[in-house]
């Protein structure tokens, strides 16, 4: 099959931005120079994730709940003026004897699929969780490869051992070439892989660490924070994990701890990582402190990103702009993403309710908005005109 | 029946009392998602438990669950439970 393109999106960039008290947009000049915020959406509403349907460039889908209320999925096609919700929000299959099964908390991702399904979007839950809609998101069906494996709750682990405001699956990528072959990424669980759309998964673990497992080697159980694949290269994959920085190329079918290169005091660990859609080689990360008792604010309070151009073989710091010290950042694993502009956009959101940008591909850095919710996700888009 | 409705339902029901009918608690959510589609699920997960803050009165007393039986002379009142911050 030949290459996919990465076309150069020439439109203006808005930022769909997912947080704990409802969702909000902000959207640029061309330039991506000043940048103005809409919203709320939803007030009072946890948005865990927000997106939009890259296809047509219109259909929004927004992953929400509140403190009192179970998990929906709201959708717009008008930019946010309005929301309607699914008609059939992801939901575990009733069990028996009453009252013994698995409920969803939230949905904690979702995803646009493949380019040729016009109209399906997957979703993640926690508990772990893997939904598809084939109807712009009104309804949505469990796939019952993953979530009625007879693997999934041993790949999981048990309920009671998920990570501290539940266990999700965060990460869902669709090989370009083949709408069938797709990885996930569960936190815990680890990878897997599907070559057949779903029906059936294999881990895809090794060489990747598990400190807080008994058996290192373990096939499973892993704690990837983010996992991505090139678009352009989707044999090349990475994830920012629990332990560390890794790489794959997939016929090589081995994680390899491209983190080792970071500097030894700041380390790399961290939640979100991000790819440059052109060039495999680039990669960008948010260090976070995961030392001792595991801050998870930026190593001695310098916020700083953290560059590849030769696919993590060595890492350099992008601070302009960014506070010097006293800056103890946490940017969750959705909170950070790359436009497709050129030069390409870096956008973060902390959990102090800030939202970070460079347009001039993480040279420098600047504020494009404060005192919002702490932030869930980070998502540029371009709406069709 | 009288059935009250909490403030963060009310994006469904546009009022703070509806009125409904039913032989059980269950049967009478059931007539609510009917008539306001969605409501349901916020309050009573998948598995037909009621959601952790949510609390559900029979006049004054806690609901056992969604089989408790009920009239037309009760009072039913959905509660959002406190939640934290």
């Amino acid at each position: 099959m030949s290459k996919p393109k990465i076309p150069i999106k020439d439109g203006n960039v808005a930022l769909l931005v997912g947080t704990r008290k409802g969702g909000f947009l902000l959207r640029s000049s061309h330039s991506r120079e000043k940048w103005n915020l809409e919203g709320p959406f939803m007030l009072g509403a946890i948005v865990h994730n927000m997106i939009l349907d890259p296809r047509d460039g219109r259909t929004l889908l927004m992953a929400a709940s509140t403190g009192h209320l179970g998990p929906t999925i709201f959708r717009s096609s008008d930019q946010g003026r309005t929301w309607k919700e699914a008609a059939r929000p992801p939901a575990f299959p009733k069990a028996e004897p009453e009252g013994t099964g698995e409920a969803i908390n939230h949905t904690f991702s979702l995803w646009s699929g493949h380019v040729d399904e016009p109209g399906v979007f997957y979703a993640g839950t926690s508990p772990v969780g893997l939904f598809r809609s084939e109807d712009s998101g009104e309804t949505w069906y469990g796939v019952t490869g993953f979530n009625e494996n007879p693997m999934r709750r041993t790949w999981i682990g048990p309920a009671e051992f998920a990570a501290p405001g539940g266990g999700g699956l965060h990460s869902l990528q669709i090989d370009p070439r083949d709408p069938a072959h797709m990885y996930i990424g569960c936190s815990m669980g680890g990878v897997f892989e599907t070559l057949d759309q779903g029906k059936s998964w294999q881990p895809l673990n090794k060489g990747c660490e598990a400190d807080f497992l008994p058996d290192p080697e373990a096939d499973f159980g892993h704690d990837p924070h983010t996992l991505r694949i090139h678009p352009l290269y989707p044999d090349v994959l990475y994830q920012q994990n629990h332990c560390g920085i890794y790489r794959m190329d997939r016929e090589d079918g081995y994680w390899v701890r491209i983190g080792s290169n970071m500097p030894e005091d700041v380390g790399d660990i961290g939640f979100p990582i991000v790819l440059d859609p052109r060039d495999p080689q680039r990669v960008w990360v948010f260090p976070m402190d995961g030392t001792e008792i595991w801050p998870r604010t930026s190593p001695k309070g310098k916020p700083a990103v953290f560059v590849s151009t030769d696919g993590g073989k060595n890492w350099v710091p992008s601070h302009k702009g960014l506070p010097a010290r006293h800056g103890y950042f946490t940017v969750k694993r959705h909170a950070m993403n790359a436009d497709r502009e050129a030069p390409l956009g870096i956008y973060f959101g902390t959990s102090g309710g800030q939202v970070w940008g460079s347009v001039d591909e993480g040279n420098r850095w600047r504020k494009l908005v404060d005192y919002l919710p702490e932030i869930y996700s980070i998502e540029p888009v371009v709406f069709a005109a | 029946m009288n059935v009250m409705i909490p403030s963060q339902l009310r994006s469904y029901t546009h009022a703070s009392r509806v009125e409904c009918s039913g032989d059980t608690l269950g049967a009478v959510l059931d007539e609510l998602d009917r008539r306001f589609p969605g409501l349901r699920f916020r309050i009573i997960d998948e598995q037909d438990r009621i959601r952790r803050h949510i609390h559900i009165f029979i006049n004054k007393e806690m609901t056992q669950g969604l089989h408790q039986p009920v009239t037309d002379a009760d009072e039913i009142r959905i509660i959002g439970a406190l939640s934290g911050g």
